[in-house]
């Protein structure tokens, strides 16, 4: 199954004038198997959007390419895409019931009633709206749109399904139980499906991989696991991972078999030369400033670690996240027991060579993920 | 709703019927006045005891007006026709060239797009005795002057740029994300803006040009200079009865009832439809 769905190639979009206007998506290039499910996620205005826009045929390409099946596509209608899109705003046409929308989105691909009944009773079991199937959009509410409209959506046998934000106006606990049968549903059927999403939590839970975009720029494109445990920039590695990656600028030296970085408040750290492999040593030495950055479950204490203060300690009823003042900034640890530490404790932290992130000081790029990857 | 005591809602109700009495006075007077002869009308003070009469309908339906100096042929009854002919072909022409052009506007933004709107707009600011003599001549010169088709033409100043704008701002309301999930779902554009946005826009359509006819049919300054007595409508027609023996007070007052009629009309069916039509736009996609 590596039959390539969707090909972006160098894709720029621009809104206004090309090289003048909001440079919207920059260089993008991506490619999408059959059968995967790709999330693109983002924080607003990244560019997540105008993507799927302009792969549905939405939005013209200001540049580069769009090819799916072999064909390049991106001056193409969306009528001779084939492609199904569920949208951020629900989109469902006022005058027709639940029901009337789902089957609509079958009436060109002529099927017989029985069919189409049989189709959308399935979407409606799935998605939990049978019982607004007779209902006017007007008459529901959000979250019961938003179904309607991903119903409408996934009942078609698109080339491509696009989701945007498919979810995002789910309760928790529907929206936990929709995220599994959705993947099994789009698993099943062998669809392609691209969903854009804010929430990390949803891409994990879904995509095959994960496309993480800032500034219309493309970060990185990997698996779940390799997201979060490579992250190819600084960006990357700060954006996703719940709490977020403890960072600290740092500058480095080194003599013989030590490395140390230091820090703000004249906190260094000291490794063995041996804690890191031959070439990121090489690659660190050529550096004089450098980004740390570790994740907060990877944070141990221990009796002779560096020295932190408790500024915050909060159990969350699965969980302790404890937040310390460290080298002039925060040091945020994730533990699994609650703790008993007080507010001002003074408290040693140790910072494993195999889970420390470092990221060049200028370029933001990743230079070492830690030993265990290495 | 919160419960009102009986004192609000009497006073609501004296207050209204005040309205109702004040704007609905003139049109009851009118229409008295429409089974009057000249005389009963012009007694002081005047009776609203009187015996109806329907001389002046008569007079009207005929085309023959008896006065006093003898009798004249009046044109009432194409005039009238005139007035129905220029309205509904002008509000016509005006839905079949300005819905689309709305919808365009509404959808696509070009370079000047917004001029372009607002110069059509702007056609409303001007008085239309400022384009009037200019009109005349151009008029003259390509043989338009008293042509139906020249009349149309300049009622389009009236009724298109209305409509432009009414049925545009009905377009950008409806989310342009319902009609890409139509046109993603295998429709073309054109089936698109058919189905969906014309559907849609239905109530604003409606209302524009429920409101380009009346304006249509009100306008006289045009009608006046740009065409003779056989194309003229109703509110030029009028001036007929300014007549060399006194002004026949109960043929205008029939008149104006005859030619307020179908308009009215038009707005009372089209009110059921728009409240209806209304409900229905106001979800949003």
């Amino acid at each position: 199954m590596s039959e390539t769905a969707l090909f972006i190639k160098g894709v720029d979009k621009f809104y206004g004038p090309i090289d003048h206007g909001v440079h919207a998506v920059k260089q993008l290039n991506m490619d999408v198997k059959k059968g995967e499910i790709i999330a693109l996620l983002g924080s607003s205005g990244c560019g997540k959007t105008s993507t799927l826009r302009m792969v549905a045929g939405f939005e013209a390409v200001s540049r580069g390419t769009i090819a799916m099946k072999g064909r390049e596509v991106q001056t193409f209608a969306p009528v001779k895409r084939n492609v199904a899109m569920a949208f951020e705003g629900y989109s469902l046409y006022p005058p027709l019931t639940v029901r009337e929308n789902i089957a609509f989105a079958l009436k060109a691909s002529k099927l017989s009633q029985s069919v189409v009944d049989e189709k959308v009773a399935n979407i409606a079991k799935l998605l939990e709206i049978e019982d607004i199937m007779g209902r006017y959009p007007s008459s529901i509410s959000g979250g019961q749109q938003q179904r309607a409209s991903l119903g409408r959506a996934l009942i078609r046998d698109a080339d491509l399904h696009l989701l945007d934000e498919p979810m995002g106006q789910l309760e928790p606990q529907l929206r936990a139980l929709l995220r599994g049968r959705i993947k099994h549903f789009i698993k099943e059927r062998g669809l392609t499906a691209i969903l854009v999403t804010h929430d990390q939590t949803e891409a994990n839970a879904l995509a095959d991989r994960i496309a993480v975009m800032e500034g219309g720029v493309l970060q990185q494109f990997d698996t779940p696991q390799m997201i979060k445990e490579r992250p190819a920039n600084l960006f990357t590695g700060t954006f996703v991972g719940e709490p977020p990656m403890n960072v600290f600028s740092a500058g480095i030296s080194g003599s013989g078999d030590t490395v140390s970085f230091g820090l703000n408040d004249g906190v260094k750290l000291d490794y063995k030369a041996s804690d890191f492999s031959h070439e990121v040593r090489a690659e660190l030495m050529k550096r004089s400033k450098v980004v740390l950055g570790i994740r907060p479950y990877a944070v141990r204490r221990s009796e002779g670690g560096v020295g932190a203060k408790v500024a915050v300690n909060q159990w969350l009823g699965d969980q302790t996240h404890i937040a310390t003042d460290f080298a002039g900034g925060t040091m945020v640890l994730v533990e699994h027991d609650r703790t008993n530490l007080a507010i001002g404790e003074n408290v040693g932290i140790r910072l494993d060579p195999s889970s420390l992130h470092v990221f060049d000081g200028e370029s933001g790029r990743a230079i070492s993920h830690g030993q265990e990857l290495a | 709703m919160e419960t009102t005591s009986t004192l609000e809602k009497t006073l609501r109700l004296i207050a209204l019927t005040l309205v109702v009495i004040f704007f609905m006075f003139p049109i009851f007077w009118i229409f008295l006045m429409s089974f009057q002869t000249n005389e009963t009308i012009l007694t002081i003070p005047p009776s609203i005891i009187f015996t109806p009469t329907l001389s002046n309908y008569a007079a009207l339906i005929t085309g023959k007006l008896t006065t006093a100096a003898g009798t004249l042929d009046i044109a009432f009854m194409r005039n009238l026709g005139n007035s129905i002919f220029l309205s509904v072909t002008s509000v016509a022409l005006a839905l079949v060239l300005g819905v689309p052009a709305a919808y365009a506007f509404a959808r696509h933004k070009f370079k000047g797009s917004e001029d372009i709107a607002f110069t059509l707009l702007s056609f409303r600011f001007a008085p239309p005795l400022l384009v009037l003599l200019p009109l005349t001549q151009y008029f003259q010169w390509l043989g338009l002057s008293d042509t139906y088709f020249g009349l149309i033409w300049v009622y389009q100043l009236i009724c298109l740029p209305l409509i432009l704008w009414i049925v545009r701002g009905y377009f950008e309301d409806i989310s342009a994300d319902v009609e890409y999930a139509y046109r993603i779902a295998g429709h073309s554009w054109f089936a698109t803006f058919r189905k969906i946005a014309l559907p849609l826009a239905g109530p604003g359509i409606a209302a524009a040009g429920l409101l380009a006819f009346i304006f249509a049919w009100n306008n006289f300054v045009f009608a006046l200079v740009l065409a003779s007595a056989d194309k003229q409508p109703v509110t030029v027609g009028a001036l007929a009865f300014v007549t060399s023996s006194g002004i026949q007070y109960g043929q205008i007052a029939s008149a104006i009832v005859l030619s307020v009629t179908p308009t009215l009309a038009l707005a009372l069916y089209a009110q059921r439809y728009l409240v209806e039509g209304l409900s229905l736009g106001a979800v949003k996609g």
